[in-house]
């Protein structure tokens, strides 16, 4: 057990470095959706950037993806080894006595969150590789505003998204504070740090949600 | 008050346990948990059967001794208190009550209510200690100036008794707050400065040895601990192991 690379505490930081990782993504991205509600253009502007520049693409679009699935992995080898530390379980426990529904049951957040991807990769990201990768169809710096916005036009679409971004907030909810404990900061006494993170855990995925139901009634 | 016991019997390590139902009468509500079941005890063996074993020493919350998982939760349903503190007010005529052991892989149960807590003293004997002659030349303490701050912290977390109930109360079994506690002990002050980085290393190793869970920050550890051992000492612990890697 010894070395960096084993210990719980290594698992630990991996969490809370990698989760912070996408917490910074997750607001870029909040950031983009959020010009699509006043400017068609400029948002197309942004996504024409992002889906062609060759940082973007070839870098920070790879680290990305491996992000999500070394924070996924990371998250369910933990979930699986402090399952083993208890292989007899109580007759009668009472969580709710100690400690939060969403602090207990991350990877039930975190799997419906992984869904959610899923569904949003086979949405966007893989028609767009198709496009750009595969067909080696021309460049069209105005297409991506269409494009979004036809996604929106399904109820049950814009229901499963919003579902996901509920617990994309209560993922974050307890995640993105936890991860400072992780790293070794207490924030009870740091109320602003606290304050932050519990804003942007509702802020962002709420915001996420409005883009989604303003586009969704635009397009009705 | 009456009440309805439900509670884990298991012969030995070896064997498997299972809940056993037994009624207790005329419980007052100012005795301890622990004198209820003393005097439920007292009735099973005059049925010349086999007494609960539960372990207890001091019974007035010093010891860390009397580890019981009641209705859910370690030490039961009262704050900061250890079970002997526990007083049958807390309940209510006609209550069932479900008691367990502690439960961990860690803390292997030996018989009925009693669980094998040497883990703690393995991980407290690979760190928890200052290597200083103490054969009649130690320093006077006063000559040592410590602020305040760091005193009464290291004060706190001292208060730890090793009783394992934040092991038991986190959902992943897992140790951090008490070596946490063991360690912010000894890191706050300057006697226990000199061997910081080997100390936090070599107990976070055992704590991984022994087979505790990893922890997720629920916070379950700080509400249970009868003795209020703060979350600020994980975090100081995950800051003085990150510290201590990168020094190493
Ligand atoms: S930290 Fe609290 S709950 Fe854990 S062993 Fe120490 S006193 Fe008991
Ligand atoms: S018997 Fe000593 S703390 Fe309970």
């Amino acid at each position: 057990m010894n070395g960096l690379a084993l210990s719980s505490l290594a698992k630990k930081y991996s969490m809370a470095l990698s989760g912070l990782f996408l917490v910074f993504f997750l607001f870029q991205h909040f950031t983009i959706n959020f010009i699509s509600i006043f400017s068609k253009d400029m948002f197309n502007q942004v996504s024409h950037f992002m889906g062609n520049n060759l940082l973007v693409q070839f870098v920070l679009q790879p680290i990305l993806i491996f992000g999500v699935i070394f924070h996924f992995v990371m998250g369910l080898i933990l979930e699986l080894d402090n399952r083993k530390s208890r292989s007899q379980n109580y007759y009668m426990t009472k969580g709710s006595a100690n400690s939060s529904w969403i602090s207990r049951n991350m990877i039930f957040s975190g799997i419906v969150i992984l869904s959610f991807l899923a569904l949003h990769f086979y949405d966007f990201w893989f028609p767009e590789m198709k496009y750009k990768y595969y067909h080696f169809s021309p460049l069209d710096p105005n297409r991506y505003y269409e494009e979004m916005i036809h996604k929106f036009v399904s109820p049950a679409r814009v229901l499963m998204y919003s579902v996901s971004f509920i617990f994309l907030s209560l993922h974050l909810l307890h995640g993105f504070s936890s991860s400072f404990q992780s790293m070794g900061i207490n924030i009870k006494y740091i109320s602003f740090i606290k304050i932050l993170t519990n804003a942007f855990a509702i802020i962002i995925p709420f915001g996420f949600i409005l883009i989604a139901v303003f586009h969704f009634y635009n397009s009705h | 008050m009456n009440l309805i016991l439900k509670i884990w019997r298991q012969p030995n390590s070896k064997s498997k346990g299972k809940m056993v139902t037994y009624p207790v009468e005329n419980v007052s509500p100012d005795m301890s948990f622990l004198e209820m079941i003393d005097m439920l005890n007292e009735k099973i063996i005059l049925k010349g059967e086999d007494p609960v074993a539960f372990d207890h020493d001091c019974r007035e919350g010093i010891c860390g001794m009397c580890s019981m998982f009641i209705n859910g939760q370690a030490h039961g349903p009262d704050r900061l208190v250890t079970t002997c503190q526990l007083h049958m007010r807390k309940f209510r005529d006609g209550d069932t009550i479900i008691v367990e052991p502690f439960r961990a892989n860690a803390f292997p149960v030996i018989k009925d209510l009693i669980v094998d807590r040497s883990s703690f003293d393995r991980i407290q004997q690979a760190g928890g200690f200052i290597s200083i002659n103490t054969s009649g030349n130690t320093q006077d303490a006063n000559a040592i100036p410590i602020e305040k701050d760091d005193a009464d912290k290291a004060f706190d977390a001292a208060t730890c008794i090793g009783c394992g109930a934040c092991v038991a109360s986190c959902k992943n079994a897992s140790a951090m707050l008490f070596v946490s506690a063991k360690v912010s002990q000894y890191s706050l002050l300057p006697q226990g400065k000199v061997e910081a980085t080997d100390r936090v290393l070599n107990m976070v190793n055992q704590m991984d040895e022994e087979g505790f869970g990893n922890c997720t920050n629920t916070g379950a550890c700080e509400v249970e601990c009868p003795k209020g051992i703060s979350l600020e000492n994980i975090a100081r612990l995950n800051r003085e192991f990150l510290i201590s890697k990168v020094k190493t």
